[in-house]
């Protein structure tokens, strides 16, 4: 058994990167690319299901609003972040991801119960969402109202 | 034949935003609420100059299923009811707009955490 002692912070980096399990930035890339379509496309479908009963902006929110609570139970079936693992920025960027950034953290800290547990942390990821969304989507509606835009 | 080009161009945009967003990773290994953030940003910030509806116009849920499409929504919704009720409306729009998708997440959230146990990620 041969082991390497010399393990300096210097070379500590470049051992660590080499031990790093490679993921090809192509094969990322693609996964992301069909995920993300294959997600969109889904929101789509629901778009043109609710089109029969709705106008088409209530349509649009409905299909956001069921896939948010689609992924929040396939997050709670632990299915949401297994395919996370793959789609990275696919599952992610999607509403879903949002969803998932709420429901997942809800889930992990709910043995430290349901107030500082479940209702704090739920907002770990989208307490900042919501809070630069808001504060843009102000700014921006003051601005127009000042300059007539 | 529409729809199945609807169907075409949600799939190609929103992959194209996800792409984007992969890309941006790769380069620069933000975490995801970083990510979340940024597109968030992007998106109202286009709206801002009215350049973001007509994507969503164009490409229907590839444009607003992504997270840029819910900061679009509310700017959106934020400049629509201050030309109607001036800052009153700019105060109340935003979230107003977009506030189904975040109840549907609280609510979702809090009864998932309820019924269902955390799992340990596969290896």
């Amino acid at each position: 058994m041969e082991r390497k002692t010399e393990i300096s912070k210097d070379n500590y980096k470049s051992y660590v990167f080499e031990k790093m399990p490679k993921s090809s930035h192509f094969k990322n890339m693609f996964w992301a690319f069909i995920i993300g379509g294959v997600i969109c496309c889904i929101g789509q479908a629901f778009v043109e299901l609710f089109k029969l009963w709705f106008k088409v902006e209530d349509a649009s929110v409905l299909a956001s609003a069921t896939l948010v609570l689609i992924a929040a139970i396939l997050t709670g079936l632990g299915v949401y972040d297994n395919i996370g693992r793959f789609a990275g920025a696919g599952s992610t960027i999607p509403i879903t991801g949002f969803s998932n950034a709420v429901v997942s953290p809800a889930l992990e800290f709910r043995s430290e119960g349901y107030i500082y547990g479940v209702g704090a942390k739920m907002f770990q990821v989208a307490g900042p969402v919501i809070v630069n969304g808001v504060t843009i989507s102000v700014i921006v509606a003051l601005l127009t109202l000042l300059f007539g835009g | 034949m529409d729809t199945f080009l609807m169907f075409l161009k949600a799939f190609l945009v929103g992959g194209g935003i996800c792409l984007i967003g992969q890309i941006i990773i790769n380069y620069t290994h933000l975490t995801n609420g970083k990510i979340l953030v940024l597109f968030l940003v992007a998106g109202a910030i286009l709206e801002g100059f009215g350049l973001y509806s007509p994507l969503i116009e164009f490409a229907g849920a590839g444009a607003s299923v992504p997270i840029s499409g819910f900061g679009c929504a509310l700017v959106k919704g934020a400049v629509k009811s201050a030309h109607q009720e001036g800052v009153y409306g700019a105060l109340k729009g935003g979230l107003a707009a977009c506030a189904m998708g975040v109840s549907v997440a609280i609510v979702a959230g809090y009864l998932v955490s309820v019924v269902f146990r955390p799992r340990t990620k596969k290896k």
